[in-house]
């Protein structure tokens, strides 16, 4: 099995991984987690047992990293003297409103909203990703986009 | 669904690019992650890829018919996939090189990693960087010097695959007879390099 060179990994994927990023788990975390997830993927990369679905497998380890930076954040207690109304999600937070809202899915339901909606992503290589049936993915996109249509009508 | 999808697609055209990663190779090579480097370096004989290891310079090819990407993803399979492209960690080779398309410099001191050669290979492309700056040996000099005076055509399978061009001065090599011969970047190259070193006028 041929493995393409790291470099052609980052050219190919750095801006999906940074959008998944910033749409999963926000602005703030997206800007820990994004060194991160290439040094985690080339950390893991000769290992790896299958060169198909290397968007799929980036991914992943994009979520690991974005679930770590936000526990990591959870901890940090707030710095002092910074006003409280400006540690509110919704202040520090810099993406466009209905961008947010996606954030207020269940973590599978952002994922799959995200790749399907503004990635594309074929449903073979969203179940891969979600570790679940076609027919589950597809079930989960469609939910995601749901509760999303009725959370912007409310 | 569509319109919530049309929308969402527009919010995402909005983000910023993401942020550079021009500091990934010293992070990866912090941790022992960075197998292989490459850049590209500019010369008078065209844009070169080289590349590097932690042991030395590993791999110098010109652009050619086969292109860059060929290229890598060669190295890829041969030596190992995790590699950057970092121009800072070939700065020295770029260095060298540089000095010595100027005319300042007439041998090269950078560490050399010689993994993508084997065996009587191996030993042909040492004997061929013995040749000095200026002179030059035969495809039987090079063949002798490997300890096979008599396996001329495969010293010459060996310089027409080396991996290093260049540094390892390939282009040295002529025909018995005085004869040019060929070479991997092509006879202009060969020749522009024979002019540079004097041997030609």
């Amino acid at each position: 099995m041929q493995l393409p060179p790291f470099q052609a990994l980052v050219d190919r994927h750095r801006e999906d991984v940074y959008r998944y990023l910033v749409v999963v788990a926000g602005p703030a975390e997206a800007e820990d987690a994004f060194q991160e997830t290439w040094i985690a993927a080339l950390r893991a990369y000769p290992r790896l047992e299958r060169a198909d679905n290397l968007r799929a497998w980036l991914l992943r380890i994009a979520h690991n990293k974005a679930m770590d930076a936000h526990r990591a954040r959870a901890r940090r207690p707030l710095p002092v003297g910074e006003p409280p109304e400006a540690s509110t999600a919704a202040v520090r937070d810099g993406a466009p409103e209905l961008l947010q809202s996606v954030r207020t899915l269940p973590p599978k339901q952002r994922t799959a909203v995200f790749c399907r909606s503004l990635l594309g992503m074929p449903y073979a290589e969203l179940a891969l990703l979600l570790d679940c049936s076609q027919d589950a993915a597809r079930r989960s996109v469609h939910e995601g986009l749901k509760r999303l249509r009725e959370e912007v009508q409310r | 669904m569509n319109e919530i999808e049309r929308e969402l697609r527009a919010a995402a055209a909005g983000l910023p690019p993401a942020p550079s990663l021009a500091g990934l190779p010293e992070l990866a090579e912090r941790e022992r992650l960075l197998d292989l480097a490459y850049a590209r370096v500019d010369s008078p004989l065209g844009p070169l890829t080289v590349a590097a290891t932690r042991r030395g310079l590993v791999r110098i090819a010109y652009y050619g018919a086969r292109g860059r990407d060929a290229v890598l993803e060669e190295l890829a399979r041969r030596v190992s996939p995790r590699m950057l492209e970092a121009p800072a960690r070939l700065d020295e080779v770029r260095r060298e090189l540089d000095e010595y398309f100027e005319g300042k410099r007439e041998r090269f001191e950078l560490p050399i990693d010689w993994t993508l050669t084997r065996g009587f290979s191996r030993q042909v492309l040492k004997a061929t960087a013995r040749i000095g700056f200026g002179s030059t040996g035969t495809y039987a000099s090079v063949a002798a010097g490997a300890g096979s005076p008599r396996a001329v055509r495969a010293a010459g399978n060996a310089l027409g695959a080396n991996p290093l061009p260049v540094v390892v001065p390939c282009h040295r090599v002529l025909r018995t007879g005085g004869a040019i011969g060929g070479y991997t970047g092509g006879r202009e190259r060969k020749e522009f390099l024979l002019r540079l070193e004097g041997v030609l006028s």
